[in-house]
């Protein structure tokens, strides 16, 4: 079962192959369970009455005929919520983002829910409530938003993080800055400077599987609930929270997740499903379709830069200003914070300014999307570099290289960079057969570089050791990108036993403690870590059962390749399984926990390199060559590193050339589905040459960094840099879809 | 009042699915439902009753004649796609019915559903349109048969009265030195719909000069049309760059489109030009015999 085509690292059995993940088997006969699988007796079904308003204010939600309507057992809505006025203002929005109150604030705002015996049913007395709405003003776009006189969405939204506060409400909900030097004098010892303005549109993750959830709530204040997420435990929190209950009153379990990239870490219809289901008695199962799912879930931000970049001959990056705003969505929460403090993080800059604002408009609020803010913010800042690179004459990789963030330097965000491995993934990149080998005729080659954080967090893992000496690894992490595998391997390294003994498991709220969602690239590093940790509370405990076992002290004793063995050696060695077997009389069963709010995250470096071909005629770019190089620590499973970083890349190639929101003048989406959104099918795409840099993260017992996100920061400059080299046409605004590269073409001509 | 479920039948003759269409007038047919099921799921509404054709077998047969062949019209497009007698001869309305969807979709999707859900950017429709096709159509009238550009009037209409469906298409084999070729731009590869289609076919005589010419754009007016002064501009000249310079602009200026989400008017213009060009040029390779498997 086990391929072995990679050499494993020195000292490491385990860590470092590939095989096969223990999910796969049922995934691929569909013996898996994800969220809409489950079924539990006397069920119902729910559907959900959206708004067709951008911004509209509710009058009046008659339910007296959908009550009437065949199969009904409940409806509810925003009144069946408890009162946001009590709540933090963050809860508060959640609250009226899962179900709208007195106003919507954009299309596809839920505004009742009906549970039924079956869907046709819910969805027949879904469309017979009527309701009466006063329709307002929308805002699209963050300059429609931010004008003088623009419609206000909400009127208590006074701007944070600006002094003096302003004594106004307005649709700009904070101000993000950051500052180091001085830029007159930084832009003064410049040799060139350029200004650019960018724009980026709305995208959604994308993520195959659609929104699901089933709820059981009894009479005793307590509730079940299945969930397909990114993180039960949040889910469950942020449930009770819009529901006015304690977290732990609902127990949260984990469905398979099919996709989420981010956007499966906040909630939707969970709260509906609890509260419906304590209506109906019964339980209920809710699942998006797939214009819900775009017209009422997380994209990640459209928006608008600004950007000024001054550079010597030499090629030293002397000043940077950035402005941007991004599109919030309905509610206050863009990642336009971590856009600011990722724009420049790889790059050691003397003198810049980077300011953000998070705006609110008439669309869904966004929600994180795979190293949320830092592909926007790259996209203008790794634009403008190669624009300078070409102003001086130099190479794309020489110019990062002179400026490369590294150990020691302060990154623009505050904390000093420990260790990390960003001119690693420039050497990888220029010493690839890639960009060793001539651009072929006719086509264009573009670079660009990205960061993103990596973050740790609370992870909590309980290992098993069963009597027949398998090993039970349980988490609270949910699997998005094989991290069962990466935790058997731990665990198969740390006992020196083969993996397929290890069977990880995903496990409730209550039968696990508090984890932090899969995000953040987090799990790998944290919930890797607690593994680690409690296997060697494990070992050590073995080595004390074998201490035991042979009336020696516990410091004669060793665990190698899998068993106890007496230094001496004039005992024999005692194997996982004939400790576990005896189990009983050395103390009980072999079990351990550790938790641990994890530090120490290692950042991530990706550097990319594309070439593509456009046809002038037609304005379509085809991407022929693609090569990535991320810096992962430590692979641990490195196929499931390579499928991180081409997931990445391939995301980002989306973004680039086709996939954006398209918003009709009346404030609804003109495309809510996979035809008109236009995701990369496969044969859009080339293999995505993987090149895994492995510079270890010093604070982590493997060395790993995190893998999951830096992907996707770097493709939609690279590929507009790409764009540039082969056209003469600088696109500054994404999507580079065939009509608008086709229009730069036609201006370029008429020049 | 009517039952708030759909119906569902599947005649095995052709005079029994007129019966049933003509006995209830919200009817309709379907082959393999590719486009009525998702725009049921959409919101459209649900006809009272199904009538599958795709029990009649003259509705699923493809026989070769003298003259070239008959193909039922709920016939999978698959069928034709992977008959190598067929598409070496129609290389061209091969590769347009081997567009429409997915593999998934093609051991489903049909000729005739593609005509008749009557969609302007239908990719097998220039494509049929430059063989001119022949429709049989049957109905309480009985049967007659006309070509296959006078079945769409609009997006979503046809010209078919209320009880009549299309049994079967006639599709003559090209004359010699005859090549046909469909192209189409979409933002993707695969997966999606034209944003603009261009169908040709092209004969040429003993110098290489073109002797006939069918043009045909998709997905540029509000149905699939030919362009004759396009076609004009070929009849009698050789193929090189000043004539098919005169196509493209025929083209372009033939084009009635619409701004929307998939690309705007000028778009299409323009590149109803470049792909009527490339058409023409890929279908004249394949009559002179120099590219006769195609080219993408």
């Amino acid at each position: 079962m086990t391929m072995t085509e990679d050499p494993t690292t020195p000292g490491y059995k385990w860590v470092g192959t590939r095989p096969i993940r223990p999910d796969g088997l049922d995934k691929v006969t569909g013996k898996a369970r994800f969220g809409a699988d489950l079924i539990l007796p006397n069920m119902v079904e729910a559907a959900v009455l959206r708004s067709r308003h951008a911004h509209a204010r509710i009058l009046s939600i008659d339910t007296a005929a959908a009550l009437e309507m065949p199969g009904v057992q409940a409806i509810i809505t925003g009144d069946d919520f408890p009162p946001t006025d009590d709540m933090a203002p963050g809860d508060a929005h959640q609250a009226v983002k899962v179900m709208a109150r007195d106003k919507v604030l954009f299309e596809g705002h839920p505004v009742a829910a009906v549970a039924a015996t079956s869907r046709a049913e819910a969805q027949a007395a879904a469309k017979a409530i009527v309701v009466t709405y006063e329709q307002l003003p929308h805002v699209l776009t963050v300059d429609e938003a931010m004008a003088d006189g623009a419609p206000i969405l909400h009127d208590d939204l006074i701007t944070a993080n600006v002094d003096p506060a302003p004594e106004t409400a307005s649709n700009i909900a904070s101000r993000a800055f950051f500052e180091r030097g001085d830029l007159d004098e930084g832009f003064a010892a410049a040799d060139a400077i350029l200004e650019r303005s960018y724009t980026t549109k709305p995208v959604h993750q994308g993520y195959i599987e659609p929104h699901a959830a089933v709820a059981d709530s009894g009479q005793n204040g307590r509730a079940n609930l299945w969930v397909s997420s990114q993180g039960h435990f949040d889910m469950r929190t942020m449930t009770a929270k819009v529901l006015g209950m304690s977290a732990s009153k609902i127990k949260a379990t984990p469905a398979e997740i099919g996709g989420g990239f981010g956007g499966k870490t906040t909630i939707y219809l969970e709260p509906l499903a609890v509260l419906l289901s304590r209506k109906a008695n019964r339980p209920v199962r809710v699942v998006m379709d797939r214009d819900e799912v775009f017209m009422a879930t997380g994209p990640t931000s459209g928006s608008s830069m600004k950007i000024k970049m001054g550079i010597k001959n030499d090629g030293t990056i002397t000043a940077c200003d950035l402005w941007m705003a991004f599109e919030a969505g309905a509610f206050p929460g863009s990642p336009v914070g971590a856009a600011s403090m990722t724009a420049l993080a790889c790059y050691d800059v003397d003198n810049f300014r980077i300011e953000g604002f998070d705006v609110v408009v008439n669309k869904p609020k966004v929600a994180a999307y795979r190293a949320p803010g830092a592909p926007i913010s790259a996209f203008a800042v790794e634009s403008m570099i190669d624009e300078l690179a070409r102003a001086i004459d130099m190479d794309p990789i020489e110019l990062r290289l002179a400026n490369a963030a590294k150990e020691g330097v302060q990154a623009p965000y505050g904390p000093v960079f420990p260790r990390i491995g960003f001119i690693e993934t420039l050497e990888a990149i220029r010493d690839s057969d890639h960009y060793r080998s001539p651009v072929p005729e006719g086509q264009g080659r573009g670079l660009a570089s990205g960061f993103w954080f990596n973050i740790g967090g609370n992870s909590v893992a309980t290992v098993n050791v069963h009597a027949d000496g398998n090993v039970s690894v349980i988490t609270g992490s949910p699997d998005i990108g094989g991290s069962r595998s990466s935790m058997a391997l731990f665990a198969a390294e740390e006992f020196g036993i083969d993996v397929e003994r290890v069977q990880p498991h995903i496990a409730d709220t209550d039968t696990i403690g508090d984890t932090d969602v899969t995000g953040g690239s987090r799990v790998t590093l944290a919930t890797g870590k607690v593994v680690v940790e409690a296997c060697r509370k494990i070992v050590t405990d073995l080595c004390r059962r074998a201490a035991k076992t042979w009336d020696c002290e516990i410091e004669d004793v060793e665990w190698v390749q899998g068993h106890a063995q007496h230094v001496s050696g004039t005992e024999s060695p005692l194997s996982l399984a004939d400790l576990a077997a005896n189990a009983g009389r050395t103390g009980g069963p072999i079990s351990a926990t550790h938790a641990e709010n994890v530090r120490g995250a290692g950042a991530g470096f990706s550097t990319q390199l594309v070439d593509l071909a456009v046809d002038e005629e037609t304005g379509q770019t085809s991407i022929v060559r693609y090569t990535t190089a991320q810096d992962a620590g430590k692979a641990i499973h490195p196929s499931y590193v390579e499928g991180q970083m081409q997931g990445g890349v391939v995301q980002g190639i989306g973004w680039a050339l086709n996939e954006e929101y398209i918003h009709r003048a009346d404030g609804t989406l003109d495309n809510p589905s996979f035809l008109d959104y236009r995701i990369p099918v496969a044969s859009d795409l080339p293999m995505i040459d993987t090149i895994v840099v492995e510079v270890p993260n010093p604070n982590h017992p493997y060395g790993v960094r995190g893998v999951g996100e830096v992907g996707i920061v770097p493709p939609m400059a690279a590929i507009a840099n790409a764009i540039d080299r082969a056209t003469d046409c600088r696109m500054e605004h994404l999507p580079m879809s065939p009509v608008a590269l086709l229009e730069a073409i036609n201006e370029r001509n008429a020049d | 009042m009517r039952n708030w479920y759909m119906d569902y039948l599947a005649p095995t003759s052709v005079e029994e699915a007129v019966g049933a269409l003509a006995a209830q007038p919200d009817a309709r047919v379907f082959a393999g439902a590719t486009d009525l099921i998702p725009q049921i799921r959409a919101g459209r509404p649900e006809p009272g009753l199904l009538i599958d054709l795709k029990r009649i077998d003259r509705c699923t047969t493809v026989t070769k004649t003298d003259t070239g062949w008959v193909v039922g019209a709920a016939t999978p497009t698959s069928r034709l796609t992977e008959d190598p007698d067929f598409s070496s001869t129609l290389p061209g309305l091969s590769e347009a019915a081997g567009l429409i969807g997915s593999d998934q979709i093609q051991n489903r999707s049909s000729l005739g559903g593609n005509l008749c859900n009557a969609s302007p950017a239908a990719d097998s429709v220039p494509a049929m349109l430059v063989n001119e096709v022949r429709a049989v159509v049957a109905g309480g009238n009985g049967t007659r048969t006309l070509p296959v550009g006078d079945i769409t009037t609009g997006p979503g209409k046809t010209s078919l009265a209320d009880d009549e469906f299309i049994v079967e298409f006639e599709i003559d084999a090209p004359p010699p030195n005859t090549g046909d070729a469909y192209l189409r731009m979409i933002p993707r590869t695969e997966m999606d719909i034209a944003v603009v289609g261009a169908g040709a076919q092209i004969t040429l005589d003993a110098d290489g000069n073109c002797a006939a010419a069918r043009i045909a754009l998709g997905a540029v007016a509000p149905t699939a049309l030919r362009v004759a002064d396009a076609e004009a501009a070929l009849v009698g000249n050789p193929i090189n760059d000043d004539t098919l310079a005169a196509v493209a602009a025929a083209a372009s200026a033939a084009c009635n489109p619409i701004d929307d989400k998939r690309g705007t008017i000028a778009y299409r213009k323009q590149v109803a030009g470049v792909l009527a060009k490339r058409a023409v040029k890929l279908a004249a390779d394949r009559a002179a015999g120099t590219n006769a498997n195609g080219a993408h």
